[in-house]
């Protein structure tokens, strides 16, 4: 499966147009990181532990996409777009979704 | 008293410990970007044509940053006055720059040579509530193409 965010691909060929696809998760953060990075907070820096939170969420979105691009038959999905939205207090939904194509070398 | 104490003891770990953390971030972005040089960032769509280009596999970099009590204390002071909040600008500089190199290192894995259609999202995670972490979430992606001009 080739994820992109472009919309015409060098050297491919789209040869089937398939329609939107998406994925979403909503997550909250752990409450024990969360005091691990309120003394982070002193020193200021990065917080890992919400960094890796937050790389494990988009990937779940991303791959709910993918899982639903595969089951229209999908070889690849274009213009791939995040957003995130805050849904309550300490939880964020993850947002992907894209174009679900077939692709072909030309 | 008690609570004055510990504020001062707050402030002077996170000036001490947040300018030494900040300094050394730097430095590590200054060399890294360096390394990185050869990779052009592009934010169109459209792969100019004349280019011989293959790929277009998506990259992504992120990085989520907190900013440290001290500088947190000064802006919270400077918010009575207004202007330029320095000590957040920095932090954001900070995050986006590590996130771009980030990608740009993932772009590198796979060979590649220039990102196109990069965007950028910016996540507040406390939203500047009290009580909470003063931190930020830069996220930027793009697709990484190998392309000889």
């Amino acid at each position: 499966m080739l994820l992109s965010n472009l919309e015409i691909l060098p050297n491919k060929r789209v040869v089937k147009h398939l329609g939107l696809v998406q994925g979403s998760t909503v997550r909250a953060k752990h409450a024990g990181k969360d005091i691990l990075a309120s003394f982070k907070n002193v020193f200021g820096g990065e917080l890992k532990a919400y960094t890796e939170l937050m790389q494990e969420a988009r990937d779940e979105a991303l791959q709910r996409m993918v899982a639903q691009a595969e089951s229209t038959g999908a070889n690849a999905v274009l213009n791939i777009r995040f957003a995130t939205s805050s849904v309550a207090q300490g939880a964020a939904e993850l947002f992907a979704y894209g174009t679900a194509v077939v692709l072909e070398e030309r | 008293m008690y609570d004055l104490i510990l504020l001062l003891v707050l402030l002077s770990l996170g000036y001490f410990f947040g300018t030494y953390l900040e300094k050394k971030h730097y430095k590590s972005i200054l060399k890294r970007e360096k390394e990185l040089k050869s990779i052009l960032l592009f934010d169109t769509k459209l792969i100019p044509p004349e280019l011989q280009a293959s790929g277009g596999q998506m990259v992504v970099g992120h990085v989520v940053v907190s900013i440290d009590y001290f500088k947190r204390f000064v802006a919270g002071l400077r918010k009575l006055l207004g202007g330029r909040l320095k000590t957040y600008e920095s932090l954001l500089d900070r995050a986006r720059r590590e996130a771009v190199l980030r990608m740009k290192a993932h772009a590198q894995e796979s060979d590649a040579n220039m990102i196109f259609n990069i965007k950028f999202e910016t996540a507040s995670i406390s939203k500047g509530a009290r009580d909470t972490i003063g931190s930020v979430e830069v996220y930027v992606y793009g697709s990484a193409v190998k392309a000889t001009q």
